[in-house]
Order: structure tokens, then C-alpha cells, then sequence
């Protein structure tokens, strides 16, 4: 089993895909591998409590760490407080740090 | 204090047209900042971002002239990187795609930018501790 | 080191390139001696559809000449030995027959995808 490291920089709104994304996030979470979502950029758009974002839920509720680059949220104007419990917030030196780690890092 | 980790990246993308440049660049900042070896294999548009005829201009919609506009520009950002990652011990090698250089007439690059092949994008893979491929949309 | 290139993004300059970059690319590397293997997804599972056509483009009186054959490009990466995979929902969400893929295409479905992704040490996501 390995470590993945998922970037996702568009938003399921925009990007038919993105839903895809959140799915292969599950299916490798569901196969054993610890694996970890990233928002950046236009990722961190469905993060707000009120957000109509089914895959992000799911993806928690498979087992999907996933993790917010502060910078995006900031940028957007969407304080930390209100986004959806189970997302945490991170700089984008986690992303760096996975791939020091060995992870398997994809930008989707 | 460099602790020898390499890390390769290739990236698609032209300046001025979306965000992934600026997040490959703040990417790029933290393994400067940690002195890691970096390696750029730009691919396709983004052999234009060391373009070193880029040119900042004033911006009368913001009431700024050329100075106080301050323009960014990203072949500037890459040269302040490789000076940042030479300061704290690693090393930033950046290749462009020779085609994808030939093609868009962009043979005019900064400093620390040199020509060459998918062989090279390979090469740095098998050798790095980590590759992350940035494609465009 | 083997690499895995999971290819979404398609037809974006295929007309100006006369192929795709990501295609091109694992076709230089794996003449560069790479290992890989390629799974199509979104609309790139398109790529593998047989008899696809861009010729005919004209523009004043440029014609061009050597317009890209995507579908031969993925029959080539096969003939130098590189596994093709298709995931089967996207060629279902789009309706494409299974009778117009060309041969040797492996299709996975999306549950069967983190098995092909365990084989590979990277995976680059084009």
C-alpha cells in the first residue's frame, strides 16, 4: 500500500471531472492506501459549510484525509471558520513535504 | 542548509493565463527556501515563462505608472528562485523543451535556462527523490 | 522506475501539434528507455476510438498537410510494448461503443484503477 497525495485545483462545479477526482481519492482510501486530498487554487471553492459538495463528504466519510491551502482560502476570501468540519486547513509546503516523504503525488 | 533532496517538476503552462503558475511558484519557493535541488522540465507553453522579453508596463486602469504598477513578471520570479536555491546550498536546473522552444520562437531565455529533451524530463525522474507532473487544461 | 501517465486532458492543440503532447511525450521517453504505461480517461478516452479524421483543414492557402492520427499514436504505444488502459464509465458517460476501439485497448473500470496505480512507483497526471 502506498501514500497518495491528490491535488485537486478545480472545483466539481466548474469541471465535470473534479467529481471523478473526489471518487479515485475513495477508491484508493478504500484499497488501504493512506491517501490525502489537497485543495488549491479553485479546489478550495466547495469547502464552505454550506457548500453543496456531496464528494468532499464522501470523501471524508471514506476515510480521505483532506487539507485546504490557506493562501487559496485567503485569496477567495472564505475565512477558515467557516468551512466544513473534517477539512483542515495547510500550507502548500505540504505538498513538498509528500513528495520528500515518497508519496505518490498527482496533480489531477 | 541544503539536505540534498531533489525534487523534478514539469509544467505546461504560458504566463499570464491561469493560476497553476503562481502555485508551481510558490511550490518552487519552499524547496528553494529548504536548499533542495530543483529541477523545471517546461513543457509545451510554458518554455515562455523564462522569456526574456518580457517587459513590465504601467497600468492606467489602476492610476499606476510603470513603476508603481510594479508588474510581475515571471521570468524574474525564476531567476530570484535560482538565486534563492543557490544562496541556501541546492542547486535550480531548468530545461526547456527544445521543440516546444522552436516552435513559439522563444529561443531568448534567461540566465540558468538551457535547451533540451523528454530524455532529460526521464533522466531527472529516475534520479530525483520525487516527480510531480503539472499538466495544463 | 516505472511511471504511470494518466492522460485527461484531450484534442486541446492536437490540429497544431499533429499529435497529442502527452502521447508525444511517453513515445520520447519510452524511446529515451522509460518504463510506463498509459491510462485514458475523460474525453481522452476518445483517443482510442478507430478511424478518427482531422484532415482537410485549410487556412488561406495553407493546407495542412500531416494532420494528427491520435488513434494510431495510442496503436503505437502498444506496439512498443505499453499497456493502454480505458476507464469503462467514461467510455460508457460518453456512449462510445466498445466496437470502436482498436484492438489491445485493456479497459478497467474506476474500482480497478488504484490495482493499475499500485504497479507503477510514479503516477503523472497529463
Amino acid at each position: 500500500m502506498a501514500n497518495y497525495l491528490l491535488i485537486e485545483s478545480r472545483d466539481p462545479y466548474a469541471t465535470h471531472e473534479v467529481r471523478h477526482d473526489f471518487h479515485l481519492a475513495c477508491n484508493l482510501a478504500k484499497a488501504g492506501n493512506k491517501t490525502t486530498l489537497f485543495l488549491v487554487q479553485n479546489g478550495v471553492i466547495p469547502t464552505r459549510k454550506n457548500a453543496i459538495s456531496s464528494g468532499l463528504l464522501h470523501a471524508l466519510d471514506n476515510g480521505v484525509e483532506i487539507l485546504c491551502d490557506e493562501f487559496s482560502l485567503r485569496e477567495r476570501g472564505i475565512p477558515v471558520d467557516t468551512i466544513m468540519p473534517g477539512i483542515n486547513i495547510a500550507p502548500i509546503d505540504t505538498i513538498i513535504d509528500h513528495m520528500v516523504d515518497g508519496s505518490k503525488v498527482l496533480w489531477l | 542548509m541544503s539536505d540534498n533532496k531533489t525534487l523534478t517538476f514539469s509544467i505546461m503552462d504560458g504566463p499570464f493565463e491561469q493560476a497553476r503558475t503562481v502555485t508551481v511558484m510558490r511550490l518552487l519557493n519552499v524547496a528553494a527556501r529548504r536548499g533542495y535541488n530543483i529541477n523545471i522540465f517546461a513543457y509545451e507553453g510554458a518554455v515562455s515563462l523564462p522569456f526574456a522579453r518580457q517587459s513590465k508596463h504601467p497600468n492606467a486602469v489602476h492610476g499606476r505608472d510603470i513603476e508603481e504598477e510594479d508588474h510581475p513578471l515571471p521570468k524574474d520570479w525564476i531567476a530570484s528562485l535560482i538565486k534563492s536555491t543557490a544562496a541556501n546550498g541546492g542547486q535550480l536546473d531548468w530545461i526547456n523543451c527544445g521543440l516546444c522552444v522552436d516552435e513559439r520562437g522563444m529561443q531568448e531565455s534567461i540566465e540558468g535556462v538551457r535547451r533540451g529533451t523528454p530524455g532529460d524530463l526521464w533522466k531527472w525522474a529516475c534520479e530525483s527523490d520525487n516527480t510531480l507532473i503539472i499538466g495544463t487544461r | 522506475m516505472r511511471a504511470l501517465q494518466i492522460i485527461e486532458s484531450a484534442y486541446r492543440c492536437t490540429i497544431e501539434e499533429q499529435d497529442d503532447p502527452a502521447v508525444w511525450i511517453t513515445h520520447a521517453m519510452k524511446g529515451a528507455g522509460a518504463d510506463l504505461g498509459v491510462v485514458l480517461r475523460a474525453n481522452a478516452v476518445n483517443y482510442a476510438v478507430k478511424n478518427q479524421d482531422a484532415s482537410g483543414l485549410v487556412f488561406g492557402s495553407l493546407e495542412q498537410s500531416q494532420p494528427p492520427r491520435i488513434d494510431q499514436d495510442i496503436a503505437a504505444l502498444m506496439d512498443k510494448n505499453i499497456d493502454v488502459y480505458v476507464l469503462e464509465e467514461d467510455c460508457t458517460e460518453r456512449g462510445i461503443p466498445s466496437a470502436d476501439f482498436i484492438s489491445g485497448i485493456q479497459f478497467i473500470n474506476r474500482e480497478q484503477l488504484p490495482e493499475v496505480m499500485e504497479q507503477y512507483d510514479q503516477i503523472w497526471h497529463w
